[in-house]
């Protein structure tokens, strides 16, 4: 009972999450930017351990819900990609986090588990 | 039940450790992300080493002010090192020098040096050059501790070392301020520039 009853909020809050950030590439670089202002595209790739295609992929998705922007320069000869997260960007991290925070929550009152703050 | 397509792709755990695991990973790449550093483990290495000459000829000089013109001609070549390996450092890491980490440290350590160069003109035109070894020391090491706040762990402490050095060189006698300047400017150097080089990649 206690089971489906945790199932069935975790279910609804689940639909409410926002799906360009619940995804693990595109949570770090999110979560990387909050923390590191501007970071150039090799920062983000060796922070999150990803290849080019990949981490390139996301940023551009990323970058078109506006949540990033990105910064092109050179540097020397070489081109340089930087990135910065945007208002809009930061607002969907802190509502993410939000909403993580709230599911833990249901989660415990459902449970009757004490609480853990480990994360924090 | 999972939280689906996350970070955490353990289905074996429960909702709340799920959720847990995610906000530990955000967590998790915030650290790595401002621990990421600019500042140059080798240019200070070799900082530190050019500093144990120029104490030598610091202390044989024979007035406090030939003394004061070795420190500032060390001080430029100390600043032309730091500002060429760090920016080496950032072009190996791809990084630009006028943002991010690298942007953070310089903006942070610089008002302490230019505050530590004006107070050592005004202590030399008033002929008191007692408090000069602890007025550097305590400056460097208050313009590393802001500059590496948001840097790796022991940019910091390297500035906490300094300060307490400052502090140690208000109770020592003026002859021994050389070898603590060595010990500091050199050693400190030297020390945590190849800590910082083996472990923060250069």
């Amino acid at each position: 009972m206690v089971d489906r009853t945790l199932y069935r909020s975790m279910e609804v809050l689940q639909e409410h999450l926002d799906p360009l950030i619940h995804a693990r590439v595109r949570l770090g670089i999110v979560s990387a930017l909050a923390a590191g202002e501007t970071l150039s595209f090799r920062d983000l790739k060796v922070l999150l351990s990803t290849s080019d295609g990949n981490l390139s992929r996301h940023t551009q998705k990323l970058e078109k819900a506006g949540y990033i922007k990105s910064i092109k320069s050179f540097q020397g000869r070489m081109p340089l990609t930087e990135y910065r997260l945007t208002s809009k960007g930061s607002k969907a991290l802190l509502a993410y986090v939000e909403q993580m925070e709230h599911m833990l929550k249901v989660a415990r009152t459902v449970n009757g588990s004490p609480k853990d703050d480990s994360y924090q | 039940m999972h939280i689906q397509h996350g970070p955490v792709t353990r289905k074996d755990q429960s909702p709340e450790n799920q959720a847990t695991e995610h906000l530990r990973f955000i967590r998790d790449v915030m650290e790595r992300s401002a621990s990421f550093t600019a500042v140059p483990g080798w240019g200070m290495f070799v900082v530190g080493l050019t500093v144990l000459p120029a104490t030598w000829i610091a202390s044989i000089q024979n007035s406090s002010n030939d003394s004061l013109i070795v420190w500032f001609t060390q001080a430029a070549i100390a600043v032309i090192i730091g500002l060429w390996t760090l920016h080496r450092k950032a072009h190996k890491s791809g990084v630009s020098l006028t943002s991010g980490p690298g942007r953070k440290y310089i903006l942070t350590l610089a008002p302490s040096m230019v505050a530590g160069l004006l107070f050592t003109i005004a202590l030399w035109q008033a002929g008191n050059l007692d408090l000069l070894a602890t007025l550097w020391l305590l400056l460097y090491g208050a313009g590393t501790i802001t500059g590496g706040a948001s840097s790796v762990r022991v940019i910091p402490l390297l500035g906490i070392s300094f300060m307490v050095m400052g502090i140690i060189s208000l109770f020592i006698s003026p002859e021994w301020m050389y070898v603590l300047l060595a010990l500091s400017f050199g050693g400190l150097h030297i020390g945590f520039g190849i800590y910082i080089a083996r472990k923060y990649g250069g």
